[in-house]
């Protein structure tokens, strides 16, 4: 990277993430104004959008060809208390945590106390949800079934579809026109709320254009100002770009970026929506105005390279949104999830991969940055070549891109009723979640607990944790003759957990419906222009509501415990089973010897565990899938777990599997840590025997250590590897290149990493395997790799 | 009667050094030699034995009995993966010619199931033996240590009168064979003995061009006490450095072979 894109990474890297009180300033400003009181609620909602918008601060950074910041600089970022009134005891803590904190100073917490506070307090979403739920619910949620990801962050999970690189906010406004002349007043019932949202869109268009046109004001100054002529005639550009979009479409490459940047801080002013947002297929939606410019002569491969560097750090500038409490133990990162795909199909079902897939694979190798995420989306038809540059950028060890399945991802969404066309132009956001780019408002609603109901059957509904009797009476597990017996009672709690979270879902939906629309990112998703509804009101062409699952791996362990040592081998009884699990295992250390080692394990490709897991997808599956939510869509089940694994753990005493009290959870749908001890062949296996096309996303991490990709044969051993996963219909994977750290916890704890793969020298092996001293020499030698 | 069972001590899956592809290998329990370096030393006994568990005071038995059936329900497992990558089953050991009944079935049944089969052998058999097997091993990796047949016997415990026969045998019927050469430092690795290997490949081979040369490594050093024997090496020996290998390497080019470092 040239000196220009170092700086700004480095600014950008360096940067401590601080909480800016400007946005809830304004809104509050706004809203105190009178002037919301005049309007409907969407147009209020456009009115305060606008607001902010023209006050906020406008900031181009040294050197920066793609200009914008949320905040009035890099990662200095907003909060938004009509969703969630931060107190004075969240500040403190957001500052003075240990893992990703936000700094906060005295002037922002006095105008939080003095004016934000005093006006959002009762009426924030948060409040209103927490009143407004019922108190299973809320048992159920301060227990740890279930979390809820609506409390502190609007519905989000949505990705720029291609009409927004092929339209200006003009041509949107003109739709909104049309879309008002044709609303039948006569005999359409919804005639005036309709009327009044495609107003709000139209005005956060506006919005965005005025927004763009104070970037442009500010560009021209600051080039009048200049003295280095070549910086002086690039200021002079981006004034220009700034008044041409987001008005109108873009005509080249650098507009396209600068256009999609603009609708990006949009989205992310107007409400702190999960997964920020999404450019989507950016190979694709780039493509026409990259091969016009490279013909043309106005960009070489070069500077294009240079633009998407600088697209890239725009990303990183800006910080997910302080989250706390429960949903910043579910997703405890500065990393806000918008995840660029590369690859994939078109719309007519062939192979997308082109040149640019390939200059963004070197922008991600060489940007190293924590955002934007990236993955890349490999069908039957992606080139060889392709997987494999993929896979050489994985290896050195950054998580990044992640691999996913296009073919899995098209029947996902095919067998959830979208046409075929849609879901070829779709992908994956946020974590693994699939949906249909630009067309789908796929909302997930909270991660769930499934070990925790395993928990909750063996004591008869009563939460260890606190005595409360939280679930149904489903029996004394001591009496159970049979494991049948024992799966019903567990079917049945996870039933009644399961409409507890659809019940409180259904009211949730309806709240963010009425009190806080959202019409610019409406404006954005198709059909809400032409249905004259909001994207939280169901005006996307597709409404889809997930649930979470969480702990595959640890229920399908201690499940497999139960039926294999209490009721076909008689190995243990389930009084004391009941004892050992109460006892934390403490003077039960032959009986948790053979839950850890004498037991089926999910991961090994073990038929017997495998079934059970299946037993318990289908229930879960059973549970969920299909069940309407409130706007025309469906909820649906998809398998992932941010960092909830591990919060989720804390809240369970000890698992029939043999984990501890308060460890995580199993994560995503990998086995166990340390279940899995056959390799990554019968990983692959296992995991595959999930029906992954009736989900809309798993995650499954593998672990290799950096060694054991360093040449070539290995690396294309692991593309096979991938390539026979996804024949098997996995849905996405992803590889931890370990590192030393990892090695030498290794050692501490080879329980938890059995299945770690190193290579030794010319052959591989399980580094627990290994002697002490070889293991010693091969943290050495991968000392001397890193770097 | 064929038998339908025999002696392992592991099967791994995702091999990935012993042969193409994605691969299982079967590691059988016997073998005739006693080399001094050998990294898998609990290969050697046919009957199972105990062995204590890697950093650990508790023992366990290596080796196994195990039927046909299981053993091609276990290669089976892994068939997704062998098409995609042209991986298929590595018979391994020990030496699997020292089982050469139960080592043909398996052949035959792979065979059969269009399983692509590789023998990792050290070439101690009778030439019977290798007649029997003949068109039913994909692959050979054949193992050539010394052709000073005085230094075969002191540090294989073997003449390498069967080895050579054997190989030649191969070669005249133009059977895919990988010759593999271990590099154990101060032993095999002398200018000497890497010129009478290829010499000797260059005049008494005609098709067989393939050459690995798999650098010592320490793997097998710690398994010596674990079985209550003693390593037969005094002194420490060291893995080669790529420095080194590259020179083997170059030695062996210039007869016309190719070479590769490692499998």
């Amino acid at each position: 990277m040239n000196e220009r894109i170092k700086q700004l990474r480095d600014q950008s890297i360096n940067a401590q993430p601080s909480l800016s009180i400007e946005r809830a300033k304004l809104l509050t400003e706004y809203y105190q104004s009178g002037a919301a009181d005049k309007v409907s609620i969407p147009v209020a909602r456009a009115q305060a959008f606008k607001y902010i918008l023209e006050h906020k601060k406008i900031c181009i950074n040294k050197g920066e060809l793609i200009v914008g910041e949320r905040g009035p600089e890099p990662t200095a970022t907003p909060t938004y208390p009509e969703i969630c009134t931060h107190s004075q005891q969240d500040f403190e803590i957001l500052h003075s945590r240990e893992k990703i904190s936000f700094s906060v100073d005295e002037e922002v917490k006095n105008i939080q106390a003095n004016t934000i506070t005093p006006f959002w307090k009762g009426r924030s979403i948060r409040d209103k949800i927490f009143a407004s739920v019922d108190s299973e619910w809320i048992e159920s949620y301060n227990a740890g079934i279930f979390t809820e990801f609506m409390e502190q962050r609007a519905p989000g999970h949505t990705v720029g579809g291609i009409h927004l690189w092929t339209h200006g906010m003009h041509d949107f406004q003109k739709e909104i026109e049309e879309s008002i002349q044709s609303i039948d007043f006569f005999n359409d019932p919804e005639a005036l709320d309709k009327k009044e949202e495609l107003k709000a869109m139209y005005i956060t268009a506006e919005a965005l254009i005025q927004f763009a046109g104070r970037y442009s004001e500010k560009a021209l100054e600051l080039a009048a100002a200049e003295v280095d002529p070549e910086r002086k005639k690039e200021l002079e550009t981006i004034g220009k770009i700034c008044k041409n979009v987001p008005a109108n479409a873009p005509q080249t490459m650098w507009e396209a970026l600068q256009h999609y940047w603009f609708i990006h801080l949009g989205v992310i002013t107007e409400l702190n929506t999960w997964d920020s947002y999404n450019p989507g297929r950016l190979d694709q939606n780039l493509y026409p105005l990259y091969k016009q410019d490279l013909a043309k002569g106005t960009q070489t491969e070069e500077s294009a390279r240079e633009l998407l560097q600088s697209f890239w750090i725009k990303f990183n500038n800006q910080p997910a949104p302080p989250k706390v409490g429960v949903t910043a133990e579910e997703s405890n990162t500065y990393t806000d999830f918008c995840l660029i795909n590369i690859g994939g199909v078109k719309s007519d079902g062939s192979n997308a991969v082109n040149e640019l897939s390939y200059v963004l694979l070197d922008v991600i190798e060489e940007m190293r940055l924590l955002q934007p995420s990236s993955m890349v989306q490999i069908s039957r038809k992606s080139p060889d070549r392709f997987l494999k540059r993929a896979l050489d950028i994985i290896k050195t060890g950054y998580g990044q891109p992640s691999v996913f399945n296009t073919d899995t991802i098209i029947q996902e969404l095919t067998r959830q009723g979208k046409s075929i066309i849609d879901a070829r132009s779709g992908g994956a956001s946020g974590c693994v979640e699939a949906g249909v780019f630009g067309k789908e408002a796929y909302i997930l609603t909270g991660y769930f607990n499934i070990p925790k109901v395993l928990e909750i059957t063996l004591n008869n509904g009563i939460d260890p944790n606190t005595g409360n009797q939280l679930g149904l009476q489903t029996g004394n597990p001591i009496e159970f003759q049979s494991y049948i017996e024992l799966f019903d009672a567990f079917t049945k709690q996870l039933n009644y957990f399961i409409n507890i979270k659809i019940k409180g879902n259904n009211i949730i939906e309806r709240l963010w419906a009425q009190i806080l629309p959202t019409p610019f990112m409406s404006l954005l998703t198709k059909d809400c222009i032409k249905n004259g509804k909001d994207y939280n009101d169901g005006g996307a062409r597709y409404n889809s509501s997930y649930i979470q699952g969480v702990g595959l791996g640890s229920i399908t362990d201690s499940l497999a415990a139960i039926k294999y040592n209490i009721y076909e081998n008689n190995h243990v009884t389930m009084v004391e089973l009941l004892t050992a699990l109460k006892d934390n295992f403490k003077d039960f250390n032959s009986l948790r010897e053979r839950l850890l080692t004498k037991t089926p394990k999910y991961g090994n490709d073990d038929d017997y565990a495998d079934n059970l897991m299946k037993d318990v997808f289908e229930i879960y599956w059973n549970a969920i899938d299909g069940r309407p939510n409130t706007k025309g869509g469906h909820h649906r089940v998809n398998l992932l777990p941010t960092t909830v694994h591990v919060y989720f753990g804390r809240m369970i005493g000890a698992l029939p599997d043999g984990r501890l009290a308060k460890e995580p959870l199993s994560e995503g749908v990998s086995p166990v840590q340390g279940a899995d001890i056959r390799g990554p062949t019968a990983v692959l296996k296992s995991v595959a025997k999930i029906d992954h096309e009736r989900t809309g996303g798993t995650l499954l991490n593998q672990k290799f250590s950096p060694k054991f990709l360093d040449d070539e044969k290995s690396l294309q051993k692991v593309a096979h590897l991938v390539r026979s996963y996804f024949k098997m219909d996995g849905h996405h994977i992803q590889f931890n290149v370990v590192s030393v750290e990892t090695l030498r916890d290794a050692q501490k704890h080879p329980e938890k990493y059995r299945n770690l793969i190193v290579r030794v020298a010319g052959y591989s092996d399980l580094f627990v395997n290994l002697g002490v001293e070889l293991q010693n020499e091969i943290i050495h030698r991968t000392e001397h790799m890193s770097f | 009667m064929i038998p339908q069972s025999g002696m392992i001590f592991d099967i791994k899956r995702f091999a990935v050094h012993d042969g193409p592809g994605i691969r299982t290998t079967v590691f059988f329990k016997g073998c005739p030699l006693n080399c001094w370096w050998c990294h898998n030393p609990e290969s050697q006994q046919l009957e199972p034995e105990l062995i204590l568990k890697p950093n650990s005071e508790v023992s366990e038995v290596v080796g196994r009995e195990i039927s046909l059936n299981e053993l091609m329900e276990e290669v089976r497992r892994d068939i997704i993966f062998f098409d995609e990558s042209g991986g298929g089953v590595t018979i391994s050991g020990g030496e699997p010619l020292m089982q050469s009944e139960f080592l043909i079935s398996i052949l035959e049944e792979c065979n059969k199931e269009n399983i692509h089969t590789t023998l990792d052998t050290t070439g101690y058999s009778s030439l019977n033996i290798m007649r029997q097997i003949l068109g039913k091993v994909n692959l050979h990796l054949y193992d050539l240590k010394f052709i000073d047949d005085e230094k075969h016997l002191e540090y294989t415990g073997v003449s390498n009168k069967l080895i050579l026969e054997n190989l030649k045998f191969l070669d005249s019927r133009k059977i895919p064979v990988i010759i593999r050469i271990p590099i154990i430092p101060g032993v095999t690795d002398s200018e000497s003995n890497i010129k009478e290997i290829s010499e000797f490949i260059s005049a008494s081979l005609n098709s067989i061009r393939n050459v690995n040369i798999l650098p010592y490594n320490r793997l097998g050093e710690g398994k010596y006490p674990r079985l209550n024997r003693s390593y037969r090496f005094t002194h420490q020996l060291t893995t080669p450095s790529d420095k080194e290998l590259n020179k083997i390497k170059n030695q062996l080019e210039t007869y016309g072979l190719e070479v590769q470092v490692g499998g």
